[in-house]
């Protein structure tokens, strides 16, 4: 294969709203007011963050208490830079930190300079944010108790007479540089051609399309490349009439469809254009509807829809087969070249 | 109970397989595993594989890599989305359970088109700690000093571990990282995660293992000497952090203790200690003496495979005993934040 194989940025996100139930929602209600609570376990011992249930018992725990807003650092790491993700605009020194009054720590930051003025043992409190909304990124971090930091516990507030925090925000954005890989890649380099190519099984000589370097069927890697021509016939089609939020460029209603290409033993995804959407049917001829030549590019949107082309529509011999590889195997099919029976008969 | 051996294994990593799908790179693997005990797909009683979604940035990422099996007709297949010495645990469940007498297990990984250290911090607490997105080395940092300031180990000690898996490594072709360092020359390295060093954090790898399981007379019929699994388990601790003693790991030594590892003479012990930090608490947790041969291949230290580094352990064990490098072994796997999860098996030649 001449080109490199492709790679592409790939940006994941889950905007996650999450439920946090009344001991996690009490929680961060507090911290919007700036107040800490633990929760106390059957044996007397608190712990903050408080959980639902004891991880040693798994009895359910709701008896929240207020806690400290200084504590002692029982662990520290220095993480080095600074990640794009993270809520802090400084590197930090993360720690376990168990504050006055509970008897487990809590992961959060120490917003300090660098590592030579973290020790184990010192004392910190908590910096909280300016704009709070019941999160755990309400507390800003914590910093060496000596540090001016506003103003302290305010013990006057009473949560059961504001606003429960009931849902949280924990959005993930995640960064890759995704491949397809060998095989996908030589496909998506032959759509700038306005060539369409499948991969080849060794042992059963079946056509697949787009090709993966994989034949499900023999559980081995493809013995090759194969030209097929952009013309087939609809396997199995629907209609869509309800729009997609993602896809503002797929307006209802629109046709997709499941086009077996002459030549090739499975069908892929395609929209049906440039005809009636209720004259589309099992069997009917479709031809690839390209994109003009000075907009090709080295993807598969070049394929813009598939449109009638007017041949007899496809007679589809076996009904039974229709979805399972090697169903393009019609009496039209095979007079074209087509897998022959004999091949399809080894499935 | 069946005894069930491993008979077959294959494996790759590498720094990076930047141009192969993963069923691109899966596919060879599959295929050396089975052909060198004569088998296909065909032939297999289950099949059960491992692989995170995450490393792939795509959901049900391991439903592309089924096709490098052949599923036409279709198989008796199940993944984890753990790693695959967790599917090998489902296999040998699934073998004493029906009539079977041959499983087929996979896993693979590849973190290099995202970062695992950011990759990793979804794992945590999504309410409390995942929204900080502490690194994940940092937060084995944490573990790390709490290791050192209770003087169950020293940065020397550390060092010794890291400088023999790099010298194991230096004669592993499937190592990452395997040139060799002194002690001296670790110590001397600036920390990366305080107070960590790089060569305290297992070399982050692409790549992937396969292997085929039989059981009793199919397995001898199979290969010269079948290693049986002649003890298997695997426990977990609890996931919030601050929740447990970080020292320690009670979760492996119960694992230990019931797979029969703490109890018997061992030869070697492959651990999939993704830190230098977690050898310490595992050598400890799995009763490991001074006359095991700890990681000879270099160990997760030394190729970090996420989703495969456990499996690869049970691959790197077998084969030593296999050839007659010692008789009995123990592999190991981990998952999750600080050792949470443990799985230890004891492997015995015929």
């Amino acid at each position: 294969m001449p080109e490199e194989v492709l790679q592409a940025p790939l940006v994941l996100e889950y905007p996650f709203t999450r439920t946090t139930g009344p001991v996690v929602g009490r929680f961060l209600t507090g911290l919007r007011e700036r107040v800490v609570l633990g929760v106390k376990r059957a044996d007397g011992t608190v712990m903050c963050p408080p959980l639902e249930y004891d991880p040693a018992n798994a009895s359910a725990l709701d008896e929240m208490v207020e806690v400290g807003q200084s504590g002692v650092v029982v662990s520290w790491s220095w993480g080095g830079p600074r990640r794009e993700q993270q809520p802090f605009d400084q590197p930090v020194a993360w720690a376990l930190i168990q504050l006055d009054g509970t008897d487990t720590p809590m992961l959060h930051a120490v917003l300090v300079g660098g590592p030579e003025q973290m020790s184990t043992g010192m004392r910190v409190q908590i910096k909280w944010r300016e704009e709070r909304e019941g999160h755990i990124t309400d507390i800003c971090g914590f910093v060496p108790e000596s540090d001016e930091t506003g103003p302290k516990a305010s013990a006057t507030v009473d949560l059961d007479s504001v606003e429960a925090v009931e849902s949280v925000r924990t959005p993930i954005r995640l960064n890759y540089s995704y491949t397809p890989g060998r095989a996908l890649s030589e496909y998506l380099y032959a759509m700038k051609d306005k060539r369409i190519i499948g991969d080849r099984c060794g042992d059963t000589g079946q056509v697949f399309v787009p090709p993966r370097g994989v034949s499900p069927v023999a559980g081995k890697a493809t013995t090759g490349m194969v030209d097929l021509p952009d013309v087939g016939y609809v396997e199995s089609f629907n209609i869509t009439r309800v729009p997609i939020a993602a896809r503002p460029d797929l307006q209802p209603p629109y046709c997709s469809a499941w086009i077996v290409l002459d030549g090739a033993s499975v069908g892929f995804m395609g929209l049906v254009i440039n005809c009636e959407l209720e004259s589309v049917r099992l069997g009917m001829r479709v031809r690839a509807v390209w994109k003009p030549d000075e907009e090709l590019g080295i993807s598969a949107t070049n394929i813009l829809g598939w449109e009638p082309t007017g041949e007899p529509d496809e007679v589809i011999a076996d009904i039974e087969r229709i979805g399972r590889v090697g169903a393009q195997q019609t009496r039209r099919g095979a007079e074209r070249g087509g897998v022959d029976s004999q091949q399809r008969g080894a499935l | 109970m069946k005894d069930v051996a491993i008979v077959s294994f294959a494996q790759r990593q590498e720094a990076q397989i930047p141009n192969e799908s993963e069923v691109e790179m899966m596919i060879p693997l599959m295929e050396q595993a089975k052909s060198a005990v004569g088998l296909s797909q065909k032939d297999m009683g289950f099949t059960c594989s491992g692989s995170s979604d995450f490393l792939a940035g795509q959901a049900f990422s391991f439903v592309m890599t089924i096709d490098g099996t052949g599923p036409v007709p279709p198989i008796s297949e199940s993944h984890v989305e753990q790693d695959g010495a967790w599917a090998l645990y489902e296999a040998w469940v699934k073998l004493q359970c029906e009539d079977i007498d041959t499983a087929f297990v996979y896993s693979y990984g590849k973190s290099s088109p995202g970062s695992l250290r950011d990759v990793l911090a979804t794992q945590l607490d999504p309410y409390y700690v995942a929204p900080l997105w502490p690194d994940a080395y940092a937060v084995e940092g944490l573990a790390a000093r709490m290791l050192l300031e209770s003087g169950k180990v020293s940065e020397q000690q550390l060092a010794e571990i890291a400088s023999r898996s790099r010298l194991n490594a230096s004669t592993n072709p499937h190592a990452v990282r395997n040139e060799k360092k002194s002690v001296e020359e670790i110590l001397a390295e600036p920390y990366s995660a305080d107070p960590l060093r790089p060569s305290d954090i297992g070399a982050i790898a692409d790549g992937g293992a396969a292997m085929v399981l039989a059981a009793g007379d199919r397995a001898r019929s199979l290969c010269e000497r079948p290693v049986w699994i002649r003890g298997i388990d695997h426990r977990s601790d609890a996931h919030t952090l601050g929740a447990r003693d970080l020292t320690s790991s009670m979760s492996a030594t119960i694992a230990a203790e019931k797979s029969g590892a703490r109890a018997d003479r061992i030869d070697l012990a492959e651990l999939a200690a993704p830190f230098t930090t977690s050898e310490a608490v595992l050598t400890e947790a799995l009763g490991l003496g001074d006359g095991v041969d700890v990681n000879p291949s270099g160990g997760a230290l030394a190729a970090n495979t996420m989703m495969a580094a456990g499996l690869v352990r049970f691959g790197e064990v077998f084969q030593r005993i296999a050839r007659g490098d010692g008789d009995r072994g123990v592999a190991h796997a981990a998952s999750g934040p600080c050792l949470q999860q443990n799985l230890v098996a004891v492997l015995e030649g015929e």
